[in-house]
């Protein structure tokens, strides 16, 4: 075996768990949150809708194919979600030590130590996701055996994390093709941007807070991001503005609830959030249905929207709100990662 | 919604080689779906041992081949208005598109709920497929046709290398091989075009990953991809015979979400309605891919995907086909939410094939493109060394786990390792000890790194454990890791422990037993939920595991389950008849109250579908695991006498351990068991048996064989390579076999016993209570003893036994379940020579027949038998076996053909892989219906005879005769030949291969398929003997022509055939036969 050190994780309610440190050693603290998806770590931990929450992954066997070098194609990184790891800290079962893949650059215990995020795995994971499930997410911290650090522990519900993720300046992509989306990005994922630079559009990414009311432009998508809603009062009331002009708007996961908010729905905190890639939803109205990847701790109670609204998606394990839509004007939003419904881009440029 | 109100499903039969128990499994599902519908379900399927042919099923049951004849027959009496194609393997899929293609489903306006036949079509027809997945710009496995060496060079470039050719229109694979590069493409090709004028250039995917997708559409184009799965063995092997694990595990997320897009496209254009398979192959350079082929129909791997996610594929699939979109159907895990959702695994499952190719004579060990084996199972745990060391061990082949097992002999390590055999995870284990790396085992079977580096993981733990020689010297952490990496006690005993263990392995087990114990390391007991714990779940679907702190359930201890052990992988001699028997002891214990409780590890199987019982624990029988179960349950007992031999060897262990074995005490079991104890207990009871003695030297077997005679049976304690039993006829081969086959020393003696010739082998099948028979039946052999009687015809009630011989077995029968205190399901096997009565063997478990005589008979043997061992009232049937009106007839299904180069000759070992009861007026109609059953056909003109020895020539006589009346034309090889033309029966003589110059050859009319029919008889059991006729059987295999091998079964055929016009045979399903 290789030699590993002790570690463990505390929950803020008082419960350990046991187990071996990887990664960078060093204690962490957040939110601790779990993902039922079964792959997809290297982009799961460079997800911005991370931002600030431990990590814990149901499925036990993690590391297998490594991590493959950041390749930049056109301005965006091709393998991950964003420039970093955003995830405080990543918990895990079991540990492949050794990885298998082609396109793999570096282990993963190589890749945590140089973002210096620590791991811990050994860990009971379902006991932890069980105990998640029935309390809701709350804080905690991983520490390891030799460790003595004091450490300062920050709810990341309660600091505006869309204004840490978010870009600080105005990027242009495609600049010259064909009509202008601003992409007013909370926090975006570089496969949102991917998709949407493949398309005959010039993306103006914009951050969070940024009056693009002022910019020319002929349609806005709002993007995913971390965290609570009830920080982007800003990006709300811009997007309160560009709506009295009837350019299309499309929201996306975190856009689903600012674009509610701007309508004046209200937003509440769910219980343990959706974090997986199966959760169905269901068009309102028809019999179409889609398996979604989610990564969200809030949603948008659907029954404050005002009348001119409907929902427009809906989760059918839940019942809670997948989208909305208004009824005559281009305005719609989606609660979930839009891969599998790429057709939502097309539909939102045509109306361009 | 159409209202229908009465469906017809088609079974698959017999269990066979790659059609096997999981058609039970998802029958019984789609019968499950339909009646929750109120809609009536009409079944046809021969499998008598079946759940889904059981009472309280399907609603009407026929016992009739699954052939288009007799489907029509039934359709016209039965007049159903949909019919259910995909739940009954190949067998119905086939049986349906012949049913489409000649216009019946039309004509009886049937509708075919779920994937529409043309569908099906266009998935089976190689070219149809290819030019349909064209049409969506999926990749598929083509050749390029190519005439000259130019237009060679240009096709590979095409493909891009490596590339394999093929000589068009040559066989023996004659100017075909790899090409790396155009270099050795241009030397290959010219050498092809010699062979040829025309060359086949396909892409080499030699090396690739394997993987599946299982996935569902509903009508509203609503489509879910259940579970994938990556083969542990590269492309070449067959999926059958590949270790499978699920979810995929070097796959990366971008890998998986194209392979299931591309999988949900096809399943889209093809126009799937319910289930299906995709597999494809996938490079492991880039995220290149190809599709090898799709399944529109429930398939082994779909059984294994609702196994290994907890999601009832069938059931689903079944309530498509009746027109529900996936969202209106709720998921059965949670109760709450919808079917329409993808599971989420939050541990991982490992498949494995289970071979039993040493029952066969001269077949070939290698593992490739065919599939070979006879069952699998499933493991399910939360790292990969632990599911693969638990899985080594479910096999049941003897080994405990990856390592600390008994040494294998591999001569060439290297060559093992490239030609893969049914021996493979043994020698990559033995390359590791003899110093090979990753990286050149890697190289020589393409294995994936990833598997062998844990596999790795196991090699140096297990050495540090033999570093040790105490417990003291064992530290808590490497025991946890031997425990999370699958170690059982008895593996690390054997290591750490080693002399106590090699004087008694059960005390080293307990000793690391106990000590783990003491230091707190315990498994726990995890649930299979479908959303790895996201939504609270309601399925008690378990499996235990030593990556975990706490246990996802409760315990009650209330002493009010009752534990029932399951029968393991199938194999030759145990399968889905001992499904059966578990199933119908659980339905008993539910009845009278108590909470039924199963372990079990085959996922083919209905027993280990969690709404069977009130706790599946997916897992181990072996006693660590068993003990496990039983102190965090605490259950009033367990039951051991319903799934085989498995839990039937556990009894003395698990008595000693302090368990309540319900039933027959465990003493008893094994005073049945241990040859010598009964033996001398038939003795004390003045019961007659053959004449039988353990031998450790040579001169002794001589004098045993002076004073009984040959032939003999010999059954060596120690097996070398062959067959594990022999019957020797003289003093050469009982020579040959004990020196090459066997070893006789001390510690391995051999048991040699009188072999009595022509006599009748009855079974006896029973309940008792408390040493009382309460219900038993009779039933006998077509056959003489000799063959097997997992292999032999078997008729119940019997037709041709002396009522002085029935009498005289009841009373032994009597005299042995008292003196054995008998109480639960035994089987007594007799040979009878006149009125003489010996017993070869006794079992205190269910038998093979138990579900056989229990349908025929109507009175559920183990039902009772149950009752008795949990002690609850019951009441003693009055029936008699003698009552019948009707015949049943068992006939066994071989899978010869899948089992390349094996003699199609039965022996004293079994060789069946499934069987089939038929019911009948009378024996010829059964014997008819059965026969047909298990592939054979009436023959239209031609049969060829080789008719053994002169007592097979005489028995055959009259058949032979008959066949002549009725118009065949009989061909002959020289002795039977001549003995049929002096009785004056009109014969053409034809030839052996050993005489090339003469006309016609009888091999000459085997492949230009000129016979319809091959009757060859063996002369005797001589090695000498099997060989002269193994060219002319072997042909009639692979030229698929019915074969007989046994002269009182040929009789038995040909007279009913010839008895019994097709037209003739009564379409009457179970409840009519009263």
């Amino acid at each position: 075996m290789q030699s590993v050190k002790k570690a463990k994780l505390v929950l803020e309610n008082g419960l350990e768990f046991q187990g071996f440190s990887f990664g960078f050693d060093q204690p962490a603290c957040g939110e601790v949150v779990f993902s039922t998806a079964m792959v997809g770590y290297p982009e799961s931990l460079t997800d911005p809708s991370y931002s600030g929450q431990i990590l814990c992954v149901t499925y036990p066997i993690i590391g297998n194919y490594g991590v493959p070098a950041d390749e930049v194609e056109n301005g965006i990184s091709k393998y991950f979600e964003s420039d970093k790891i955003q995830v405080k800290a990543l918990v895990i079962s079991d540990y492949s030590f050794n990885y298998s893949h082609w396109n793999a650059a570096k282990s993963l215990d190589q890749w945590l130590k140089e973002n210096k995020i620590p791991g811990i795995f050994g860990i009971d994971t379902r006991e932890l996701t069980k105990v998640l499930r029935n309390n809701g997410s709350m804080m905690g911290k991983i520490v390891q055996e030799d460790c003595n650090a004091e450490l300062a522990c920050v709810n990341p519900n309660v600091v505006n994390q869309v204004d840490q993720v978010s870009c600080k300046e105005v990027i242009r992509y495609n600049e010259g093709r064909g009509k202008k989306v601003v992409l007013l990005d909370c926090g975006v994922k570089n496969s949102i941007l991917r998709t949407l630079t493949q398309k005959d559009v010039e993306v103006i990414r914009v951050p969070w807070n940024h009056n693009f009311n002022e910019m020319e432009y002929d349609g806005l998508i709002i993007s995913n991001g971390p965290g609570n809603p009830d920080f982007c009062t800003e990006a709300v009331e811009n997007i309160k503005a560009a709506m009295g002009n009837d350019k299309p708007v499309f929201g996306i996961c975190m856009g689903n609830q600012l674009l509610g908010k701007a309508a004046g729905a209200k937003t509440e905190k769910l219980k343990f959030g959706h974090r997986t890639q199966n959760q169905p939803v269901r068009r309102v109205g028809t019999t179409t249905c889609y398996i979604t990847t989610q990564n969200h701790g809030y949603a948008l109670d659907a029954a404050t929207l005002g009348a001119d609204w409907e929902p427009m998606f809906e989760n059918l394990n839940d019942g809670s709100n997948e989208g909305i839509r208004h009824k005559s004007k281009p305005f719609f939003s989606i609660q979930f990662q839009p891969d599998g419904v790429e057709f939502l881009f097309d539909e939102f440029i045509k109306m361009l | 919604m159409e209202k229908i109100s009465k469906v017809l499903l088609l079974g698959s039969g017999a269990l066979k080689i790659g059609e096997a128990g999981e058609f039970d499994y998802s029958g019984s599902q789609a019968i499950k779906a339909m009646k929750d519908e109120g809609i009536e379900t009409i079944l046809i399927n021969p499998n008598i041992a079946t759940v889904q042919t059981s009472e309280g099923v399907a609603d009407k049951i026929y016992y009739l081949p699954v052939t288009p004849y007799f489907v029509e027959q039934v359709i016209k009496k039965e007049q159903p208005q949909g019919i259910l194609l995909a739940f009954g393997g190949q067998t119905a899929l086939n049986c349906g598109v012949e049913l489409y293609r000649t216009g019946i489903l039309e004509k009886y306006n049937l509708k075919v709920l779920g994937t529409p036949v043309q569908a099906i079509m266009d998935t089976e027809d190689r070219e149809l497929f290819n030019r349909k997945l064209d049409e969506i710009d999926v990749k598929t496995i083509k050749s390029h046709a190519v005439e000259n060496l130019e237009d060679a060079v240009a096709a590979a470039k095409e493909l891009g290398y490596p590339v394999i050719i093929r000589a068009a229109y040559a066989l023996g694979g004659l100017g075909s091989g790899f090409c790396n590069n155009e270099e050795e493409l241009v030397k290959l090709a010219e050498k092809s075009f010699t062979f040829s004028p025309q060359v086949l250039v396909e892409k080499s995917l030699k090396g690739w990953k394997e993987i599946e997708f299982e996935v569902v559409r509903d009508k509203y184009d609503n489509c879910i991809t259940v579970c994938n799965m990556e083969n542990f063995d590269p492309l070449g092997i067959h999926t059958g015979e590949s270790i499978v694990v699920a979810p995929c595990q070097t796959l990366t997320n971008s890998e998986l979400h194209k392979l299931r897009e591309i999988a949900i496209r096809i399943v889209r254009h093809i126009g799937i309605v319910g289930e299906c398979n995709v597999q494809y192959a996938f490079d492991t350079e880039s995220e290149d891919y190809r599709v090898i082929e799709i399944n529109a129909r429930l398939s082994r791997s779909s059984a294994l995907a609702s196994k290994a996610t907890g999601y009832p594929l069938a059931f689903v699939a079944a309530k498509i086909g009746l027109g529900y979109g996936l969202f209106e159907l709720k998921n059965s895990a949670t109760g709450t939410t919808p079917a329409f959702m993808e599971p989420s695994c939050d541990y991982i499952v490992c498949k494995m094939p289970r071979w039993d190719l040493s029952k066969f004579q001269g077949v070939s060990r290698e593992i490739g493109s065919s599939m070979k084996s006879v069952g699998e199972i499933m493991s399910i745990g939360r790292t990969f060394e632990e599911v693969i060391q638990k899985g080594i061990r479910m096999i049941g082949q003897g080994a405990h786990g990856f390592v600390a097992n008994k040494e294998i002999v591999v001569n060439d390590i290297d060559k093992a390792l490239r030609q893969p055999t049914d021996n493979r995870i043994f020698v990559i284990s033995k390359a590791f000890n003899a110093g090979y790396t990753v990286d050149q085992i890697h190289e020589l079977t393409k294995i994936d790194k990833w598997f062998l580096d844990k596999l790795y993981n196991i090699i140096i733990t297990g050495k540090e454990l033999m570093a040790l020689n105490s417990t003291d010297e064992l530290s808590y952490d490497l025991l946890k890791i031997a425990k999370r990496q699958g170690f059982s006690d008895f593996q690390i005993a054997r290591l750490v422990l080693k002399e106590l263990t090699a004087q008694d392995s059960d005390k080293g087990l307990l000793e690391i037993r106990k000590y783990r114990k003491s230091l707190g390391i315990l498994p726990v007991v995890k649930q299979i939920d479908t959303l790895a714990g996201e939504y609270p779940a309601k399925i008690n679907y378990l499996y235990l595991s030593y990556s975990g702190d706490k246990h996802d359930i409760e315990f009650a201890d209330d002493k009010k389950s009752i534990i029932v052990l399951g029968s393991g992988a199938y194999r030759i001699g145990s399968s889905v008849e001992f499904d059966w028997c578990s199933v119908n002891a659980l339905t008993t214990i539910q009845k009278c109250g108590w909470r039924g409780v199963m372990i079990n590890y085959n996922p083919e199987t209905v027993s280990t579908d969690y709404d069977m019982c009130d706790r599946l624990y997916f897992d181990e029988l072996t006693f660590e695991r068993v003990l496990d179960i039983h102190d965090l349950e605490n259950p009033h007992g367990m039951v051991v006498s319903v799934g085989g031999q498995i839990p039937n060897n556990l009894a003395l262990k698990l008595d000693a351990n302090g368990i309540n074995i319900l039933g027959t005490q465990a003493k008893f079991i094994d005073n049945a068991e241990d040859r010598h104890k009964f033996s001398s207990m038939l003795d004390r009871l003045e019961i007659d048996q053959p004449k039988w003695k353990e031998l450790s030297t040579m001169s002794d077997v001589y004098e045993f064989v002076d004073k009984v005679g040959f032939p003999v049976l010999v059954r060596p304690s120690y097996v070398l390579s062959g067959a594990a039993m022999n019957v020797c006829s003289n003093k050469v081969e009982l020579e040959q076999f004990l020196n090459l086959a066997a070893n006789v020393s001390k510690k391995h003696p051999v048991v040699v016993t009188e072999f009595l010739q022509n006599a009748k082998e009855i079974e006896f099948d029973a309940v008792a209570d408390k040493g009382n028979v309460i219900a038993y039946a009779i039933s006998e052999h077509i056959e003489f003893a000799g063959v097997h009687s997992g292999d032999a015809t078997i008729q119940f009630p019997p037709q041709k036994l002396y009522v002085e011989t029935a009498r005289r077995i009841k009373k032994i029968s009597r005299k042995i379940a008292e003196a054995l205190q008998i109480t639960g399901p035994f089987n007594i096997q007799f040979l009878a020579k006149e009125n003489d009565i010996k017993v070869i063997e006794c079992n205190l478990r269910a038998s093979r027949s138990f579900p056989f005589v229990s349908k025929v008979l109507k009175i559920n043997l183990i039902e009772l038998a149950t009752k008795a061992m949990i002690g609850e009232p019951y009441e003693v049937p009055h029936k008699s076996a003698f009552d019948l009106d009707y015949v049943g007839i068992k006939a066994s299904q071989f899978s010869f053909a899948r089992l390349l180069k094996a003699d199609p000759v039965l022996g004293v070992d079994m060789a069946s892989t499934g069987e089939v009861g038929c019911l009948g007026d009378d024996t010829n109609e059964a014997i008819l219906k059965s026969m047909l059953s298990v592939g054979y056909r009436v023959p239209q003109k031609n049969i060829l005879l080789s008719t053994g020895d002169a007592k097979n020539k005489a028995d055959l006589l009259a058949a032979a005769k008959m066949l002549a009346d009725k118009g065949y034309s009989l061909f002959a090889t020289g002795g039977s030949w001549k003995y049929l033309v002096e009785n004056n029966i009109p014969a053409t003589r034809v030839y052996w291969p050993t005489e090339p110059s003469m006309e016609p050859q009888a091999m000459d009319m085997l492949t230009n398929k000129q016979i319809d029919m091959v009757v060859n008889i063996p002369k005797n059991l001589t090695q000498e003997e099997l060989e002269n006729g193994y060219k002319v059987r072997r042909a009639a295999v692979d030229f698929n022509i019915p074969l007989i091998t046994n002269a009182r079964l040929a009789s038995a055929f040909i007279n009913a055939f010839c008895n019994v016009p097709l037209e003739s045979i009564q379409i009457k399903s179970w409840d009519e036969y009263k």
